[in-house]
């Protein structure tokens, strides 16, 4: 009995002593700040694995050019795949969330994001998102920790409306996944569009064929389509409709994910012509992005896609904001601060954040097409909108 | 009119890849009466021998070779080693079975090709489109395809009614033991029908490989299709599978064209695209529920 009550006693000192150590090493010395560790979940596996891997990458890339540190702050990756599946990342977000991390990056998916910001956010900790942006966490469910670096969700739709416009396209067919986010897809397109609506065609989730809808397009003859069809579904779709000859009569536009750099490999010729709406592609001539590609390229060599430029900008904010607290996250507030000035060369340009903390930013229009060298690369056409911000802001009532 | 026509020949290519999966399938249940969930699989694994044939020969007639080999083979082993073990047994058995050999067959397909799903490119001769009728191209790899399944469809007619081994197949569905009894190895027999499967799931494989997306799993998407087929032309006959396989296609393509367009018609346009988008997901089971109403053993059952 008491030999316990004794020992317990032991094991208390102990665990104070080295408590106040730690806190006076703290204290002792601020210049040198501890590790911080960012929970990083990201799609690895599945076909969309590619996506995780680049986001990755480019986030690791960002680390290694500031020598293991991000804002002069010592930085460690806890990666984990999620597999495109909310319950895995839900998951491996409480085991993080229990291991004391307190930031939150890497989630490709909204619905696997979905998943994870609740848990991080109940828990205090912070989530930058560096790709999805759904409209819940853009409105009314905004919230002061929860940031976006890349879009609002329906931003690229609305910015290719504007672009329809632009190209004077009078009379267009919509394609889409029969989902929310390709539901989202069309009425973003259909908030800015000024011409004719000639139909609209939702796909399966999964469909690989797309020979009756091209079908109907045909039938329709509009100016131009707009589809939305991410992954391998725009793969075939694109290869299809060039197949079918319509790549020749009707141009497609489309929002910039929907044809990525690993994509373009993968369809050949068949993405030669599209229009895409775009914040950024790797033929942006502007130092900060000619330098990323070149690093991106020479570490990976590959050609770096949208999803790692996001990803790249999204470590850079967090080192701009590391900086600022010394890496030090008690510090919620001044970290919060920080974040929200965004203090960071952006490889997009400019980058700002509007009152839901979801990016006010410039849309390009892009078109896909042969460089000199016979290589299909996104070049910018024009610039389509300025500092735009996005649809929901007016409903966030942050306090 | 145009549109009319073009929607028939996406029925009739659909129809025929559903046709070379489904006349295997309804050989082996119905010969065998085995429940070979494993059928879809045999599709994939030929896609992948195809499209890595073809990447590292870079001639699609390799590509059609190894796609028949590898499916055909495997279709052989999967029947030596695990199916042939399970003939006397329950149809539970032989589900669990087969369900476990997806599972083995998606896991090592993605260990010995990879996560990352390949590519394969339309072959020069098939690509493009061509002039049907004035002011309708079609793709020449959709024509390829509508002709291998009626060659398959010849084929198949040819094998099971004019040669030995094709009586020995009717007889075989008809009363297992009588053959046996005849002195047919009836052993034999069944591996080579399983062959003849796997095969024509290879043949299926090679040729949606460059219209579609080859990945770990696209056999379990057409597999349920494919039993609607066979369910509808009635289990055990490949006549009945033909019939079937078409109109599955017919419905499932022109129901994709014309029901969104006439419920515009009816109903405002919010409603009628998410209504019409479930009803087309559902029209073939609706096709299968309206057939078996009218005929519970399908449209041509082998044992009428």
């Amino acid at each position: 009995m008491t030999t316990t009550a004794s020992s317990r006693r032991a094991v208390v000192a102990g665990l104070l002593t080295t408590g106040s150590l730690a806190a006076s090493r703290a204290w002792s010395n601020p210049i040198q700040p501890e590790t911080v560790t960012i929970g990083f979940i990201t799609t690895l596996s599945t076909p969309a694995g590619y996506i995780g891997e680049d986001e990755r990458d480019a986030f690791n890339l960002a680390i290694a050019e500031g020598g293991g540190k991000l804002g002069g702050v010592p930085v460690r990756l806890d990666i984990e795949d999620d597999a495109l599946k909310p319950a895995n990342a839900k998951q491996a977000a409480d085991r993080m969330v229990q291991g004391g991390i307190r930031l939150f990056t890497g989630v490709n998916f909204s619905n696997v994001l979905a998943a994870v910001v609740p848990s991080v956010l109940a828990s205090g900790g912070t989530y930058v998102s560096l790709n999805p942006g759904p409209s819940t966490f853009a409105g009314e469910r905004c919230h002061p920790n929860y940031f976006v670096t890349s879009y609002q969700n329906d931003a690229f739709h609305e910015a290719s409306g504007l672009a329809a416009d632009e190209l004077a396209y009078k009379k267009v067919v919509l394609l889409a996944p029969n989902y929310q986010a390709g539901r989202d897809a069309l009425e973003g397109f259909k908030r800015t569009y000024k011409g004719t609506v000639a139909g609209e065609i939702y796909t399966k989730l999964d469909q690989t064929d797309f020979s009756v809808e091209l079908a109907r397009v045909r039938a329709l003859a509009p100016d131009a389509i707009y589809q939305f069809h991410p992954g391998g579904a725009g793969i075939n779709f694109a290869k299809q409709y060039a197949n079918a000859g319509l790549g020749r009569t009707v141009p497609m536009l489309i929002p910039s994910f929907s044809m990525d750099a690993r994509m373009v490999a993968a369809t050949g010729d068949a993405a030669n012509g599209i229009y895409a709406s775009a914040i950024w592609t790797s033929e942006v001539d502007n130092p900060a992005s000619v330098a990323f590609v070149t690093a991106f390229r020479k570490a990976y060599s590959r050609t770096p896609t949208t999803y790692a430029q996001q990803s790249y900008d999204t470590a850079r904010l967090i080192g701009s904001a590391l900086e600022a607290v010394n890496g030090d996250l008690r510090k919620q507030d001044q970290f919060r601060n920080a974040l929200r000035a965004a203090k960071f060369v952006s490889v997009r340009g400019k980058f700002a954040f509007g009152p839901n903390q979801h990016p006010v930013q410039d849309y390009y229009l892009t078109r896909f097409e042969k460089n000199g060298a016979g290589e299909i690369v996104q070049n910018i056409v024009r610039k389509i909108a300025s500092d735009r911000g996005d649809a929901y802001v007016s409903k966030c009532t942050m306090n | 009119m145009l549109l009319f026509v073009e929607q028939i020949l996406n029925g009739l290519q659909y129809g025929a890849m559903l046709f070379m999966l489904a006349s295997g399938l309804t050989l082996i249940f119905g010969i065998m009466g085995v429940i070979n969930l494993t059928h879809g699989c045999f599709y994939m694994v030929g896609a992948y021998c195809a499209a890595f044939a073809v990447m590292s020969t870079g001639s699609f007639l390799v590509g059609i070779l190894a796609a028949l080999a590898g499916a055909g083979l495997y279709a052989v082993m999967v029947e030596v080693a695990v199916v042939q073990w399970l003939y006397r047994r329950d149809h539970l058995y032989q589900v669990l079975a087969t369900l476990g050999l997806i599972l083995f067959t998606n896991e090592a397909v993605s260990m010995i090709f990879g996560r990352r799903p390949p590519l394969l490119d339309i072959p020069p001769l098939l690509q493009g489109s061509v002039a049907i009728l004035p002011g309708l191209d079609y793709p020449v790899m959709r024509l390829a395809f509508i002709g291998v399944g009626a060659l398959v469809a010849v084929g198949l007619w040819l094998l099971v009614n004019h040669t030995r081994i094709g009586m020995l197949i009717r007889a075989g569905a008809d009363d297992r033991e009588m053959v046996d009894a005849l002195g047919v190895d009836i052993r034999r027999l069944y591996t080579l029908v399983f062959g003849l499967g796997g095969l024509l799931c290879g043949l299926a494989g090679v040729m949606a490989a460059p219209l579609l997306a080859i990945e770990i799993g696209m056999g379990e998407r057409v597999l349920i299709t494919t039993f609607v087929v066979i369910v509808i032309g009635g289990v055990g006959s490949v006549r009945g599978a033909l019939v079937g396989a078409l109109l599955v296609g017919m419905v499932d393509s022109l129901g994709r064209a014309y029901l969104p367009q006439v419920l515009q018609g009816l109903l405002p346009a919010s409603v009628a695209d998410t209504l019409s988008a479930g009803l087309v997901s559902a029209s073939i089971y609706v096709l299968m529920a309206a057939v078996l109403l009218v005929r519970p053993l399908g449209l041509l059952p082998a044992r009428a």
